[in-house]
Parts: C-alpha cells; structure tokens; sequence
C-alpha cells in the first residue's frame, strides 16, 4: 500500500476488520456480520485486470449507458408519452399555436422551459449514440483479438444480443418526442413489417393499435424503452460482467502471460481508481459534447405530420446500416403471386442482414468446430497471426460499412455533386464485391506482417549501420532481438489445415470433409512461428553476421 | 497435415513449470511444436519518475489533490449558473447559455475527478505487476461428480425419471399455460377493425374537393400553374374531430400541372386528369414516406427516404429505387364553381405494399 500519498484516509477494508473500536472499523463489522462482504472482498479485492487500451471499450459502453439511465431517469420526470393532441404554448415562439402531441410538447418544454432540460436532453442522446458505438468498437476488439474462443463463446452471444438490444433502446428512445422525423422512421418501420408475409399487416396493426399512426404508439414504445428493453439489458449486462469475473480477463501475450495466469493490477486500488476515475472522464466527455453541440433539435423538425418530410432525411448512425439495405436493393423486386403481394425489397434486405447478424453471433462456434481445439484461450491472438479470421472480420466490417454508407446516399450525393443513381451503383458494387476485396487485401497485409515479424526474429533490427569487413565486404549490422522482444513474436498459436482421415467405422463423413474444407479455408496459408532450431539455422547461415551481431549487442 | 484423431499424440507441454494447472483438453488441429521457445517470464519491473523522484511524487500528489479542488469548482459552478442564466424571457439565447453553463460547470466537475483520479493510480499507487492463476473454468472432478450426485438423488427421490406419465404431463401443461398471454396480447389492436379493408379505402370520395395542405383551402384548376406542384389534403380533413393523422396518411396527394404534350397517358385513365393537371398518392409505394421532391424539369418525383423515382409523365411508374409499383392516381374533375374534385376514391390501396394486396 502506498502510504506517502493519503495518510489520512481511511485503512483499508483488511485491516479494517482488525482494528478494534473506530467507525469505520465498527461499521465494517456490522455490515460483515449480516452480508458476509468479507469474503467478496477477499476474493475480488485483489482480483487481477490486465491491462490495455483496447479493454476501455467496453468500459466505455458500460459508463455510457450508465450515464444513459442517469439522464433517462431525469428526463421520465418531465417527459409525458402520449400523443394526445395539444395546442403548443411554450417558449418556443415558431411553434407557438401549432397542434401537435402531448409526447412532442412535453419533449418542448424539456428543451426550452426547464433549466438543464436541454442539457439532459442532449446528454441522453449523446451517451445512446456513444453507447452503440462503443459496443460495436468493443465487439470488433473482441473479434479479431480471437477472445471470443472458448470459454468466453457465451458471453459473446450475450454481449451480441446487448449489442441488437441497445440498437432497439435507440430506436424507441429516438421515436418518443413524436417529431416529423421519428414519424417518418415509424412509418419505415411500418413499411417493413407490412412486407412480412401472410403477418405483416397484423403486426402492424397490432403495434399501432390500428391504422399508422394511431394515438399509442409511442406510449407502447414508451413502456418498452424505459421499463422492458432496460430491465433486460441490466440483466444481461450483469451476466456478462459475472462471466468477465469467472472467466478472468484476456491479455495480450507478452513475455511472462501464459494462458494459466493474469499479469495486471489489482482491484483494490489501482484498477478501482482507474476504472472508477474513467466512468467519470467518460461522462465528462458525454457533458462537454452536449454543452457545445445541439443533437436531434425537434423544433427545427416540427411535429409528426404524414405529408411533409425534409430531404435528407437520415437516421441516427446505428440504424443507417438497415436503412440503407433498403436503398441499395435493386428495383423491381415486389410481385404479385398466388393473388399475394409478396415484397421481395423488404423480404431481401431483412435477410440479408438477419444473416448477417446470426453469422457474427455463431462465428465462435463455427470457428471452434473448424480447428477442433477444445483448450481454453485467455491469451489474445494478435490479428495478424489469424489472417483468415482477420480477413473475415475485415470483409464483415466492409459489407456493414457499405450499407451504413448508403443510408447517407442522398447526402453523399448532394455534397460531392454526384448523381444518385452513380453513388447507389458504386455502393452496390461496395457492398457486394467490397468485403471480397478487403478479405484478400487484409489476408495479404496479415501474411506479409507475419513475414516481417519472422524476419525480425531471425535477423534481428536493421541498426543502419554499414560496417566494412576485412575483405571489402560491406554488410549492414542487425541487433538481434531480446528475449523478452522475441517471445512476443514468437508465441503464437499456430494451426494446420485439418488431413480427412476415416473413421473408426472405416468411413469419410460429409460432415469431415466439409470441415477439411473450411480448415484448408484458413489454415492453407500460413506462417509458422519461428522455433529455436530455425534461429540458431539462421545464424549459423551467416556466421560472420553472427558474430559482428554479438559483438554490437555487447 | 494435422492429424485431429491421435488421442493427444503431441500433447507435450512446452512449459513444464505450469504443467499443474495444464488444460488437457484437446487442441484439435493446433501444432504443438517441442522445439518452441520458452518464455522468458516477466520483463522486470521499471520505476517510475514518481517512484524515484520526490520532488515528481509531490507534484503529482498536488496535481491530484488540486484536479478534485477544481472539481468541487465545477459542481458550484454549476449550480450558480442554474440560477444565474435561468430560462425567462421567449427567448432561445437564454436556452443556450442556460444549457452552455450548467454543461460547462458539470464538465469541469466530472472530468477533474476522472482526471485526478486516474493520475492518482497511474503515478501514486504501487504499480508492481500482480499475478492471478488461473483455472480451468470448469469446476473439478469431485465437484462434477457431487453435482452429478445431487442430480442423481433428486431424481431418484422425486421419480422424475421414473414417474414418466407425471413428467410429461408437467412438460405439457408448462408448454401450455403462456398461451393465453399470448392471446391476451390480440387486444393491442382493435376487435372491430379489418385491417385489409381500411387500408383499402382512403376519405377521397366523388366530389371531394382538392385543398391546400395544411390550410385546407380549396383549388380552383386556374390556381395550378404550369409547372407547379400542390401539396393537397380533401377538403373535409381538417373537419375530422378523430383519426386525422391516419386518414392524412392515406390521403395526401400531390397535384402538378404539365404540358399536356408532356403528358404520356394510359387509355383507360384518359379523363383522370385535367387540362394537364395530375393528382398522385403522395406516399410512396415502398415503406411509405411522403414522395415530397419535385423535380420540374424532368417531371420526376422523388422520395427522400429511399430514393424511389417516379416519372409524372408516365403515369409515375418507377425509374429507379427500391419501389416497385406507380404511385396510385387520383381521378380528378373540376366542379361548377371551378374547384378540383375527386372523380371517386383512388381505385386500388395507396402507400406500402401488404400481403393481403393483390
């Protein structure tokens, strides 16, 4: 314990229980005598966390949606979910007069009657739009460090359906103030789902309680945004906090992090006063955005009304993905069969990305199956050591962004003074033959950054210094690397295409061959790690290097 | 070539010194190389500044203590600008520094704690490397075989196993006792209602006047100038004293005047339009946004949402975009007095496709 910092403050909880007499000590014990808090601490107060930038990701979603109930709850108080409508009297003197919803004119009045209102407004959304996006950081993290492997396999299923749970927590929060372009998004989403076969008309009807728009809607979306959807995700949230404790974190490898240990800080300070100071420079940050920048300004957008729109309508970011399937479909996909309307332009989008979605969710699985390794993993891979899986998660971050990209076609357009249909065809080609091409881009960079690594451990640092040897020869002096420097390069996991052999019934399964195939689909080219025969191979291939190299080590 | 099915062939340990807590599960096609190298364990530990300087561990303590002085700053601040730019007057300046100070003041509070108290952790507290081992994840095999055990008895105790008549007829009842939850939820939409029907109809009906949206003031045919477009309500909407929105949804129409030369009609809806004049359903045959871009020139219509494209001179039948079918058109006829009527309702369902539209 560093005693020159804080002599005053109080001992620590260990020694605490010892002392006798003191208030902390005498309230340390009454609460241990009925909770047993004791042992929690024992056991997680010097719990170690490896550490690493990368890891403040999902701190990051976890502070901002904190930060995210923080301002909800403020703004439950004042924000009233009906859509009754109502004669606008507030502050806001171009609306003045104007029939709209009780929702729309309760989301007013927060913005321009009650002080801080607009701050909180603005907090709110900030944090949701941070919220959605951290996870999504965080979850490519996840992905292309491989801590997806077992046994974390669930908690990345978990942290999947938080990721689709946040996105609707964004969708419903975004359709309550009733302004015209949350309408405008409902009736998207009605839109949709009246494409759904023989249900969709149903459904529909059954959201809206009736015929789009309905008086309900958003008290019903109310319901599911401030109670359900959140009462879930806390859930979810604390089981996956709870696996994070069982499982330990991952860590980067590094000389000194096996797979059988955790190299980090403790809990108890350290980590408590890093993670505990960063959910307040997260917040802090989420603060100084929303004083300075105005985010979703309804009263520029004015009620919902079914008639007028503006152009350049867009959703907010996490949505884009979806609306811009719905651009990028090609034209002439709806027909009629069977006396049926069957909308292939909505079916196909939905597909797609339900797809989409269901494959990043089961890839673990898929990924376990291929290389049959049944070990646990808590040592991260570096990308460039599983160049099919990067190339994967290249691939899928490009079909995603090319769909994003599209929900902004129109603004592309405008702004670069393209022609629609130029920006919708390039972005069709993006999104079909673009995550082709960034697999093999990323495979390549991956290999070649492997081969650069060997090169490393091999021959060591080019010094750059030119050193002319008794005979004339000029060579280039290479420090060779240390230990510590080598085994970062060098311990990896390193995986062969699986060989189809018959089983113990004398036969070949489809079921084999299928997985010889996906196995030969990543582990065909690779890059083995360098072994201590290969290095002394090395050096004994070019002794007089060798030796100069020993000699400029020393 | 990998060989999966070797029982554990290669299962040599490269390091020996953690061969206690060794996770023996197989490692399918991974190699495991005998002739690997072998950790070097842990880099030694580096002091920091504030470790072997104490003039830099005073100044950091300073800085930390003074990052939460600033902060309590902050908080006051913060509250003084809550009473000291209130929000009074009609006036949206007073909103923005209103909301610019209180933030400004939250600002400062929050980050100064964060700040302070990462600096603290980062230089002041003891920053040796700890170490954790860890364990398999699954619990031992006596746990296992307790757990096991536990089971066992249980099921040996209740006959779950055994009494299979009353097992059943368990999973049964407990399959079937959330549907009528299920059924309860029917009521989120109305009893009396067929959907198919309503969404078939819109309040357009013969002799319904063309009105301004949202005034609501009626067209007289001489008001449509060549090459303007209307944005167009039924007159009777805003007498609705419900159902206004839902009806609107259906029924906004947009009225423009072309050459009649530019005018490329179908045969049966010849005498759909006058003089030039067109009136189309406004909501788009995709996901139903409101069609609202005009483009005079080129006489194409164009949604803002998706990008449909429809061409007002021939009969709005898609160019490009996600849309499949024309805007449904909206016979129209001039009355007596000179104001644009419907002929009749729009003769097939207006706005996004549905399964039951044929």
């Amino acid at each position: 314990m560093s005693t020159a910092t804080t002599p005053e403050a109080p001992p620590t909880t260990s020694t605490a229980v010892e002392k006798k007499g003191g208030f902390t000590a005498a309230a340390a014990n009454y609460i241990d005598e009925r909770t047993s808090v004791s042992t929690m601490v024992k056991e997680l107060g010097r719990k170690i966390f490896p550490d690493h930038w990368s890891f403040l990701l999902g701190e990051v979603a976890l502070y901002s949606f904190v930060v995210i109930l923080i301002s909800g709850s403020f703004l439950t108080f004042f924000f009233q979910a009906a859509m009754t409508p109502v004669i606008y009297d507030g502050s806001y003197v171009p609306l003045k007069g104007i029939e709209m919803s009780t929702a729309m004119a309760s989301t007013l009045d927060i913005s321009f009657d009650i002080r801080g209102g607009l701050l909180m407004r603005q907090v709110h959304h900030w944090a949701a739009l941070l919220f959605v996006a951290s996870i999504g950081l965080h979850m490519m993290r996840i992905f292309f460090t491989g801590a997806f492997r077992k046994p974390r396999e669930l908690n990345w299923v978990i942290g999947f359906v938080l990721f689709i749970l946040a996105m609707a927590e964004g969708f419903t929060g975004y359709s309550l103030p009733d302004d015209l372009l949350s309408g405008n998004g409902l009736r998207i989403i009605d839109g949709m789902v009246k494409g759904i076969p023989i249900v969709g008309t149903w459904i529909s009807f059954l959201l809206f309680g009736g015929e789009f728009p309905g008086e309900v809607i958003v008290g019903r979306l109310y319901t599911l945004h401030i109670l359900l959807l959140p009462a879930i995700i806390v859930a979810l949230i604390a089981l996956h906090l709870l696996f994070l404790v069982v499982h330990k974190h991952t860590q980067y490898p590094g000389p000194g992090r096996t797979n059988m240990n955790a190299v980090g800080q403790p809990v108890l300070p350290v980590y408590a006063a890093k993670a505990g100071g960063f959910f307040f420079i997260v917040f802090g940050i989420i603060m100084l955005i929303a004083s300075f920048f105005t985010i979703n300004p309804i009263w520029n957008y004015g009620p919902y009304d079914p008639s007028p729109v503006s152009a350049g309508t867009q959703p907010d970011w996490y949505i884009g993905f979806a609306d811009g399937a719905l651009r990028l479909i090609p034209p002439g996909l709806e027909f009629v069969w069977l006396d049926r309307t069957w909308s292939f332009n909505i079916l196909i989008p939905l597909a797609a990305l339900g797809l989409f979605i269901v494959l990043a969710m089961i890839y673990p699985f898929i990924e376990a199956w291929v290389t049959g390794d049944k070990r646990e993993h808590h040592v991260l891979d570096r990308p460039r050591n599983v160049p099919t899986r990067t190339a994967i998660g290249a691939a899928g971050v490009t079909f995603y962004a090319g769909l994003w990209a599209a929900a902004s076609s129109d603004i592309i357009a405008t702004h670069f003074k393209l022609t629609m249909e130029g920006v919708i065809h390039s972005l069709q080609f993006v999104v079909i033959v673009g995550p082709f091409i960034a697999y093999f881009v990323t495979k390549r960079v991956c290999l070649a950054l492997q081969k650069k690594d060997r090169e490393l451990v091999l021959h060591g640092f080019e010094t750059g210094r030119i050193v002319k040897l008794p005979g004339g020869e000029f060579i280039e002096v290479h420090e060779p690397l240390t230990d510590y420097e080598r085994w970062r390069l060098v311990s990896y996991t390193d995986y062969e295409p699986l060989m189809i052999r018959p089983n113990s019934q004398g036969r070949i399964t489809v079921g084999q061959r299928l997985r010889a195939g996906f196995s030969r689909w990543f582990f065909e080219d690779r890059i083995s790690p360098v072994t201590k025969t290969e290095l002394e191979a090395a050096h004994g291939h070019h002794d007089t290097h060798h030796e100069l190299d020993e000699k400029s080590a020393h | 070539m990998a060989q999966d099915d070797n029982d554990g062939k290669d299962l040599t340990v490269a390091d020996s010194s953690v061969a206690d807590h060794h996770d023996e599960a197989h490692p399918g096609t991974a190699v495991v190389s005998r002739d690997a190298f072998t950790d070097p364990g842990l880099v030694p530990h580096r002091k920091r500044v504030t470790d072997l300087d104490p003039k830099k561990e005073k100044h950091a303590e300073r800085t930390v203590y003074t990052l939460f002085y600033l902060s309590i700053v902050g908080s006051i601040w913060a509250i003084a600008a809550y009473m000291l730019f209130p929000i009074e007057s009609n006036n949206v300046g007073d909103v923005r520094l209103n909301t610019l100070f209180i933030g400004v003041g939250l600002t400062l509070a929050l980050l100064a704690i964060g700040f302070g108290a990462v600096h603290w952790g980062k230089a002041l507290m003891v920053d040796d490397e700890g170490v954790d081992i860890r364990h398999l994840t699954r619990g031992s095999d006596e746990t296992r075989a307790a757990a096991v055990e536990i089971f066992d008895v249980a099921n040996k105790e209740s006959g779950f196993g055994r009494r299979t008549l009353i097992r059943n007829s368990l999973i049964g009842a407990l399959i079937v006792f959330p549907l009528p939850a299920v059924v309860l939820f029917r009521g989120l939409a109305p009893q009396d209602e067929n959907p198919v029907e309503l969404l078939s109809h819109t309040m357009w009906k013969k002799g319904t006047r063309l009105a301004l949206d949202p005034s609501g003031v009626a067209i007289k045919a001489t008001d449509v100038t060549l090459g303007s477009a209307f944005h167009v309500i039924p007159e009777d909407l805003n007498d609705l004293e419900h159902g206004k929105l839902e009806e609107k949804a259906k029924a906004a129409v947009l009225l423009m005047r072309l050459r009649p030369e530019d005018l490329n009609e179908l045969p049966e809806r010849a005498d759909w339009s006058y003089d030039g004049i067109v009136a189309y359903s406004k909501i788009c045959t995709h996901v139903g946004c409101p069609v609202a871009l005009y483009e005079q020139q080129t006489h194409h219509l164009l949604c803002p949402c998706h990008q449909s494209q429809f061409d007002v001179s021939n009969h709005c039948e898609v160019i490009f975009g996600p849309a499949k079918r024309p805007l449904p058109q909206l016979p129209i006829a001039v009355d007596s007095e000179g104001y644009l009527i419907a002929q009749s309702d729009f003769l097939e369902p207006v706005g996004p496709s549905f399964w039951e539209r044929s």
